[in-house]
């Protein structure tokens, strides 16, 4: 691991300030000189592998005081980001009104990472990509613009089969992300000059011919909450994986629904593993809204939900076996008892 | 190799730098200046940095480099090397300790950012001439071969009971996932788990 200098930031004007010196160099986050420590879950182990090379970190633990807590209110819940995603997996309103939510961060890595990782870290998390992660291959757009992609050719049965280019097929690796693109989460982000809102949706970028930046976030800016609209009883995480636990999905999908007197009155279907940023499968989840559930319409959405994915030599089964994975995932938040 | 037990230097006092912390400038961490009274104070990342860590019930006044990690200072610099370094990057569970009453991988754990919090290592477990109550399943139940997983098992296992993740055998195998077992005695485990679970919960 590279030298660093190390700070600690006791309220967010101070850890704002930090992260924004590195602003200046005009890098893009993931490159950014300074970056801000929270779980280290990521951080850390990129750093030791000398893909992630700041001089600077600033603990921002410090403001979990204020920036952690778990509050679900009638009409909305609100995440603080430095909440644990072990507490909110464990929060009993959590797993009885967003299971989606509770179920995205309870699947995913292992009870130690899940005491330590933020949910802001989460969001944040760099992609697996084996290629990416390993600085002795000097082609990796996201690590050296411009340098070409080992995976593209490459051995590439993780990759993404929606959202690619042919600068990058990086799968995006998270599970929390997807429940919340599908709630249509809204984003909160303190900067220097105070705090903004976005839609969590706009949050993330395809890689297009920039690979290299991953969110709208820019140095300086920290993620400090997110909110959800509503109640989500009837949601479900489903998550399809080479083993049964602590692994990284091949394909998931995040389904929340709405249904009264038998009838969908809304759907929301976001899809993981498969893409390379949070997927919402948005004209897959309309063919639901308006109709009555049964097995040839779960295929139908599913086939939709993957009608413009692009396999490679290595991944292609994971066309096949998302749009099991979806249909599967409606199947089950339909006959969920609530 | 640093003193382990090196008394606390001049130039820096937490209590200070606290205090000038809240008062809105970052202040980095000051580096200890290394006898040269000419030195930068901390943002030289070269430099190393004083810290107290309270590990097993004892405040511990180490100086380390910023990179060092919890695993690294207990096993490098306090020479408790119960704490096992497998992988080193959070994927194999060997390095498992409590900070407070959680269970983390110390080996993505920055030490600096350790301060001010318990910590727990195996060699923080048992009492007098007596083991754990976990410590005494794994040997009851014959829960490991080669024993490199062992110390980070149980202390995963012992936060697995507490969470409240040990009633049954599915739970057990599924809050305990992050800790891998290359001799594979993951049935011996869960037993240990499970005949350990009663005597932890009642206290």
């Amino acid at each position: 691991m590279r030298p660093f200098s190390f700070q600690r930031a006791t309220d967010p004007g101070m850890a704002v300030q930090a992260l924004s010196a590195a602003a200046a160099a005009n890098n893009p986050l993931t490159q950014a000189t300074v970056q801000p420590l929270a779980g280290g879950t990521t951080l850390i182990d990129l750093m030791k592998l000398d893909v992630m090379r700041p001089t600077a970190i600033v603990d921002i633990n410090p403001l979990a005081e204020s920036w952690s807590a778990i509050e679900p209110g009638s009409e909305n819940l609100r995440l603080g980001a430095l909440a644990r995603m072990s507490d909110v997996a464990a929060h009993d309103e959590i797993q009885r009104n967003y299971p989606v939510i509770a179920n995205s961060l309870k699947l995913a890595a292992s009870a130690q990472l899940r005491n330590m990782a933020t949910l802001g870290g989460n969001v944040m998390q760099r992609t697996r990509c084996s290629y990416f992660r390993d600085v002795s291959y000097e082609n990796c757009n996201k690590r050296n613009p411009g340098a070409g992609c080992a995976a593209m050719d490459g051995v590439n049965r993780m990759h993404a089969v929606l959202g690619t280019s042919d600068q990058c097929i990086a799968t995006y690796p998270g599970d929390f992300a997807q429940a919340l693109v599908a709630l249509d989460a809204t984003v909160e982000v303190t900067g220097r000059s105070g705090t903004r809102s976005m839609p969590f949706a706009e949050l993330h970028e395809a890689p297009g011919n920039t690979p290299e930046i991953e969110t709208m976030l820019q140095p300086g800016e920290l993620i400090s909450a997110f909110l959800i609209s509503g109640r989500w009883p009837r949601s479900v995480y489903l998550k399809a994986r080479d083993r049964q636990s602590y692994e990284f999905a091949l394909s998931s999908a995040a389904v929340a629904l709405d249904v009264q007197d038998g009838t969908i009155r809304d759907a929301r279907v976001a899809l993981g593993g498969v893409a390379t940023m949070p997927w919402r499968a948005r004209e897959a989840e309309a063919l639901l809204r308006g109709q009555k559930f049964d097995d040839g319409l779960a295929q139908r959405v599913a086939d939709a939900a993957f009608a413009d994915a692009r396999g490679r030599q290595h991944n292609s089964f994971k066309i096949a076996l998302g749009k099991r994975v979806v249909a599967r995932a409606l199947q089950q938040a339909v006959t969920m008892e609530i | 190799m640093p003193d382990t037990s090196s008394s606390r230097p001049s130039g820096f006092d937490r209590r200070a730098f606290m205090a000038g912390a809240a008062g809105g400038a970052l202040v980095p961490l000051a580096a200890r200046a290394a006898q040269d009274a000419r030195a930068p104070m901390a943002q030289d990342p070269a430099l190393p940095v004083d810290v107290t860590l309270r590990v097993n019930g004892q405040d511990k006044h180490l100086s380390l480099d910023p990179r060092t990690t919890v695993l690294d200072a207990l096993r490098e610099h306090l020479k408790l090397t119960g704490s096992k370094k497998g992988c080193d990057h959070g994927q194999c569970g060997a390095c498992t300790v409590l900070i407070g009453d959680r269970r983390v991988v110390s080996c993505l754990t920055i030490a600096l950012a350790a301060e001010g919090q318990e910590i727990t290592t195996i060699e923080g477990l048992a009492t007098d001439d007596r083991l754990h109550p976990m410590q005494q399943a794994f040997v009851d139940n014959d829960a490991f071969q080669c024993g490199y997983c062992t110390p980070g098992q149980i202390m995963s296992a012992i936060a697995c009971v507490k969470e409240g993740h040990a009633g049954t055998d599915a739970d057990i195998r599924e809050y305990m996932s992050g800790n891998i077992c290359r001799c594979a005695a993951y049935p011996n485990i869960v037993a240990a788990v499970k005949q350990a679970a009663p005597e932890i919960m009642k206290g």
